[in-house]
């Protein structure tokens, strides 16, 4: 039985025994731009998933134009 | 994993750092941090008032909590946008800015553009063709002028934002690729005030990674707007984020590197300050006061007049 990993309204499934981190890298995934969570509690991307497992990923990045210093404008905070 | 402080299971795990904590130690690991870097930066003291701009997303809201943790006098300020794309966009981020306010017992200013200036900020930038099919340009603009004047008319000593190192890796990143050397001299974790009535604005979250911001949020369980501004899709920044990403994943701490390299560069002199960008290449605007480097009407006020002229002249009935 596959893990499932859920980033907004996408799902994933992977293989159980690898580690949230391999399964981000092999969905290509930036490890870097998302928190993996489990029941809601967040956990280091070391973790091996486990058959059945579901892990949510919470997008981190946000985006647009930091520019209250005058930097140039790249779009919307 | 395990928290290097107690041995407990790790939340957070920060390769850049080598340093993995556990919920408790990372509440506690963030304030410390950002008040390291309040002094280091010089950014204010316990007798300032700061405002703290708040969007309602996860930095700023995070910042203020920090602040506030730290005994800090810090007020909000929501800016209302009028952005609904679908989602109520603006209405949701100022019911979660307001929800966290009434709830840590905190004051926080509401300005509403189409209130004061008479049009959203996507009606402006329709009406002006500023930065062409994206109101970001418009958006920056309106957000910058009324952060001030709010800064200004409250008498508060500092404006903080809620800007992490993603944004000023990949606002610096972008600056670079274009060599906008003005923009480079001005970025960095202190803006100071200037005369005339510029007021002073920093970036206390400056040296923490995004991811780290958005844990602290989770961790303390605050409730942000998690979707992205409907506008922000296919920013620039957000390409120069994911690209900084790909270079951290293959070297950790390539982006705290890449925006620490740079701020010594520039205290070695590599970006001096450029003439019209100085204090004394600016005036007051004579329709609102706010220092200018334009011969007349800053570029806040000649916008949002062409925003009210082009709207009356639409809203005019056709002759004959």
């Amino acid at each position: 039985m596959p893990a499932t990993l859920k980033l907004r309204d996408k799902v994933y499934e992977v293989p159980a025994g690898m580690t949230v981190r391999d399964a981000l890298i092999r969905l290509a995934i930036e490890p870097e731009s998302v928190l993996p969570t489990r029941d809601g509690q967040l956990i280091t991307d070391d973790r091996h998933l486990q058959e059945g497992e579901v892990i949510r990923l919470v997008a981190v990045i946000s985006g647009g134009a930091q520019d209250t210093d005058g930097a140039r404008p790249r779009g919307p905070r | 994993m395990k928290c290097r402080s107690c041995g407990q299971t790790a939340a957070i795990n920060m390769r850049h750092h080598k340093l993995a904590l556990c919920r408790e130690h990372y509440l506690e690991w963030i304030p410390e941090q950002t008040e390291r870097f309040l002094h280091k930066y010089e950014m204010f003291s316990r007798d300032d008032r700061i405002l703290v701009a708040v969007s309602g997303g996860k930095d700023s809201l995070a910042l203020w909590d920090v602040l506030t943790r730290l005994g800090y006098s810090a007020d909000g300020l929501y800016i209302g946008l009028g952005i609904d794309g679908g989602i109520g966009y603006s209405a949701e981020s100022q019911r979660l800015a307001q929800a966290f306010a009434d709830a840590h017992q905190l004051r926080l200013h509401v300005v509403d553009v189409a209130e004061i200036e008479g049009a959203t900020i996507p009606d402006a930038a329709q009406l002006t063709h500023r930065g062409r099919d994206k109101p970001c340009s418009v958006c920056g603009l309106t957000k910058r002028h009324v952060m001030n004047r709010v800064a200004r008319d409250g008498g508060y000593d500092v404006l903080a934002t809620g800007h992490n190192l993603d944004d000023e890796a990949a606002t610096l990143f972008g600056n670079t690729l274009s060599w906008s050397t003005g923009y480079l001299a001005r970025q960095g974790p202190v803006l100071p005030a200037m005369a005339g009535g510029l007021a002073r604005k920093v970036k206390p979250f400056c040296r923490f990674y995004e991811r780290e911001t958005a844990a602290y949020a989770l961790l303390r369980e605050i409730d942000y707007i998690y979707d992205e501004c409907p506008f922000a899709v296919g920013a620039t920044s957000i390409e120069h984020k994911e690209t900084l990403n790909r270079l951290e994943a293959a070297r950790p701490g390539a982006k705290l590197a890449f925006y620490l390299s740079f701020l010594e560069a520039k205290r070695n002199g590599a970006f001096p300050m450029e003439v019209r960008e100085a204090p004394d290449g600016l005036q007051p605007c004579p329709r609102c006061g706010q220092p200018t480097s334009a011969p007349d009407a800053c570029a806040f006020c000649r916008t949002w007049d062409k925003v009210r002229a082009r709207r009356a002249a639409a809203q005019q009935p056709a002759a004959g």
